[in-house]
């Protein structure tokens, strides 16, 4: 199944970041790479911050990969469309004071655990590695914490802040859209404005 | 958003009105309808509110904070912490603040926006069912404020409810349609005699005075980022836009200034004193004061008002303030199909039943069904919490959503002096003083009406053929949080707060607008009875300041 521009679109409203805007094509410069990806431009981070500022927080184009080769993992094999799908609606989410920071910290945690157990960036990991990867950084069984810079409160471990920013933001994105709805029956999931005709209407129609 | 890290600190001017005629406390639904009535027949209005203007741009992040698990219910209007403090001492747990929101537009904020009248035996109670105390007004005294409040909130409805009370105007708009899976129950209630009919919604089934139509985002309850759904601070802001039109006065709204006492003589209330966020304390004189601050706080605030003269509290000679707490009682039986039944695509519901309504007596009350739109799990909360991803994930939603029914109800609470909001002896809020204590229980006549709504509930669920999975019974009942019954409206000031012109029978210029008044509470979700109310009050706070 297919996700369209539309599923980013409706990703953004879900996520709570404004849709048309932040769908607006973004540039993914930065410094990291992502295997058989293009080479990297040499320009700095195109908004927020970075990596040159800060080597725990990941610059747009490590976040844009690592959220690409994660959500070839988690999302069903059925769907198609990944990788214009992420980058649409993580435009909307690097836009967002608070939750860009976190997102940046938790791709960079789990880059550097690949870095320490594969010896690459998980981009660069294949699908079996990226699948055993998250796994072993405990995502898989933590709940969801945000990052303090994103809610103060929240004190997350690396776990917890992958499970947030990288696991759940993707499946969020997925399942909140019309095409990953329909995966599941539903056309119109919560989070998105699918309009009061698919309440109406029986299955099939 | 506070919980986002920006902080809420600003430079509003948050300093006393002068000359003001009126003084709302709290920017509810009720509070701002007598503010926006007031201060368009001319009067200067300020509305003193505890928590923030919150602003709109938020909502599809509130929308997130919904869905995500590691957001309770409170986090999605800021609502917790030591500002909103609370214990529960009675028999049965109260979860105060799950509901609850605290700002500019209230508890209508977090609300599902279901606006039925009352039944006209729900003013008589006492008369009509031998139990709990009759109105001091009937059916007839609110219908046209019934019609306006209609019409303030928007309200999509049909004329087709067999049992509902007379009415002569049309709804402001059309119904919403039934649903799928109201058409599975339809054979099965056809079968078993029961009448469908459609639920009247706050939510715009087309463009309503300048806002959207629902647009079906699915999470009505705790918030509707589109805002087709009415919350009060649509008449926040339109009475604080007041003040162009020939004749008309001004309202000015102050965020996050909890009233923390009522000053007063014998005879009546000189100032609010309220609390701002840089510390400071200021009164609010006014010629009126309105107290809306909902079933829990309006009590709270009276008692909080102690004085020589008043050692009690305020307007509570009659002893009655904070007791009669009552709420709706949740009944509910849910199951499985074993066919696409289409839940989930929106958060509200269209089709309910009054069939059994007015068959209550002493022994059972009141009750009224609804068929939900939203049975079993949603399946993007479904896929946040499990340890799975991929395809195994995707088969685990397939199984658990489709082919989920649920049959809901509510169920009326008699009003029980023991049931009480009163000041905790030890424990205090941000601002040091007590929080509220809430004791609570159900009562033998709600359990048995809970019973009995579980039985027909079943019955329907046992004809559409499902398999039942789940039943909320008497055992496991919880409030709807409707706060109703604590500064009770009677005729005798010995046994009630406020009078049927919603003025307390102990001081001349204080009106209590709020379901804290209701002296019984029917099975009907309060709101469009609080709107009414509002109306009213305003009514007879304009003949009183001439």
């Amino acid at each position: 199944m297919q996700l369209t521009r539309r599923d980013a679109a409706a990703a953004l409203a879900a996520l709570g970041s404004g849709g048309a805007v932040a769908l607006a094509a973004r540039e993914w410069r930065g410094t990291g790479g992502r295997a058989g990806g293009a080479e990297d431009d040499g320009a700095g981070p195109d908004g927020g911050a970075g990596s040159d500022d800060d080597p725990d927080l990941a610059d747009d184009r490590q976040v844009r990969d690592a959220m690409v080769a994660v959500a070839e993992v988690v999302y069903p094999s059925e769907v198609a469309g990944i990788e214009a799908f992420v980058e649409g609606f993580l435009a909307g989410r690097l836009e967002r004071e608070g939750h860009a920071e976190g997102l940046r910290r938790a791709v960079a945690d789990l880059d550097r655990l690949a870095e320490a157990w594969y010896d690459g960036p998980v981009a660069a990991l294949s699908p079996a590695d990226r699948d055993s990867l998250l796994r072993e950084t405990g995502a898989r069984t933590a709940e969801e914490v945000p990052d303090p810079a994103h809610v103060p409160a929240a004190d997350p471990t690396a776990a917890e802040r992958i499970r947030y920013y990288v696991l759940n933001d993707l499946l969020l994105a997925l399942y909140a859209s019309p095409t990953g709805g329909e995966l599941v029956g539903i056309e119109n999931p919560q989070g998105h404005a699918g309009g009061t005709d698919s309440y109406q209407r029986g299955p099939g129609r | 958003m506070t919980a986002e890290g920006a902080g809420i600190q600003d430079d509003r001017d948050r300093s006393p009105v002068s000359g003001a005629d009126v003084c709302v406390v709290g920017a509810g639904p009720a509070g701002s309808l007598v503010a926006d009535r007031l201060a368009a027949a001319g009067y200067e209005v300020v509305v003193l509110e505890a928590g923030p203007r919150f602003d709109d741009g938020d909502r599809q992040r509130r929308m997130e904070r919904a869905i995500r698990p590691y957001y309770d219910r409170p986090d999605v209007w800021d609502g917790g912490g030591e500002r909103d403090a609370y214990e529960s001492t009675g028999e049965a747990f109260y979860p105060l603040n799950h509901a609850r929101a605290k700002g500019v537009g209230g508890a209508t904020l977090h609300w599902q926006g279901m606006v039925m009248r009352l039944h006209e035996a729900d003013f008589a109670s006492g008369s009509e069912r031998g139990v709990g105390p009759d109105w001091p007004i009937d059916y007839a005294d609110l219908r046209q404020y019934y019609a306006e409040a209609e019409g303030e909130l928007g309200v999509a409805g049909a004329d087709d409810n067999p049992f509902g009370p007379p009415r002569e105007e049309p709804f402001p708009m059309p119904a919403f349609p039934p649903s799928y899976s109201d058409s599975l129950f339809a054979p099965a209630c056809e079968e078993l005699g029961i009448a469908m009919h459609s639920v009247p919604n706050a939510r715009n089934s087309e463009p309503y005075d300048g806002r959207s139509q629902c647009v079906g985002y699915g999470t009505c309850q705790p918030v509707c980022p589109s805002g087709a759904k009415y919350d009060g601070s649509v008449h926040a802001e339109r009475a604080q836009a007041r003040g162009g039109a020939a004749g008309e006065g001004t309202a000015t709204v102050i965020d996050r200034a909890p009233v923390q006492h009522l000053a007063h003589t014998p005879e009546r209330i000189e100032a609010a004193v309220y609390a701002t966020p840089d510390g400071e304390e200021h009164r609010q004189e006014a010629d009126a004061f309105v107290l809306a601050a909902g079933g829990v706080e309006t009590p709270r605030l009276l008692l909080l008002s102690e004085s020589e003269t008043y050692p009690d509290g305020l307007a509570n000679a009659s002893g009655a303030v904070g007791r009669y707490f009552m709420d709706h009682l949740f009944a509910g039986v849910g199951g499985r199909l074993g066919e696409p039944t289409r839940q989930n695509h929106v958060g509200f519901l269209t089709s309910e039943s009054h069939q059994f309504y007015d068959d209550a007596d002493a022994d059972v009350g009141p009750f009224k069904l609804e068929f939900f739109n939203y049975a079993g799990p949603s399946p993007v909360e479904l896929a946040l919490t499990g340890e799975d991803w991929g395809d195994e994930l995707l088969g685990r939603l397939r199984e658990a959503y489709g082919d989920h029914v649920a049959v809901g109800g509510l169920v009326e609470q008699l009003p029980r002096p023991e049931n009480r909001i009163g000041l905790h002896p030890e424990r205090t809020d941000d601002h040091g003083n007590p929080v509220p204590q809430i004791e609570w229980s159900i009562g033998d006549r709600a359990r048995r009406t809970i019973e009995r709504a579980n039985e027909v509930q079943r019955e329907i669920l046992e004809t559409l053929g499902a398999e039942i999975t789940w039943t909320v019974g008497p055992a496991d009942t919880g409030p709807a949080y409707h706060h109703m019954g604590t500064t009770r409206m009677g005729t005798d000031p010995a046994e009630s707060v406020v009078d049927p012109t919603l003025r307390t029978h102990d001081l001349e210029n204080c009106w209590i607008a709020s379901s804290s008044v209701f002296p019984t509470g029917g099975a009907m979700n309060p709101t469009l009875t609080i709107a009414a109310l509002a109306l009213k009050a305003a009514d007879h706070i304009e003949a009183a300041l001439g």
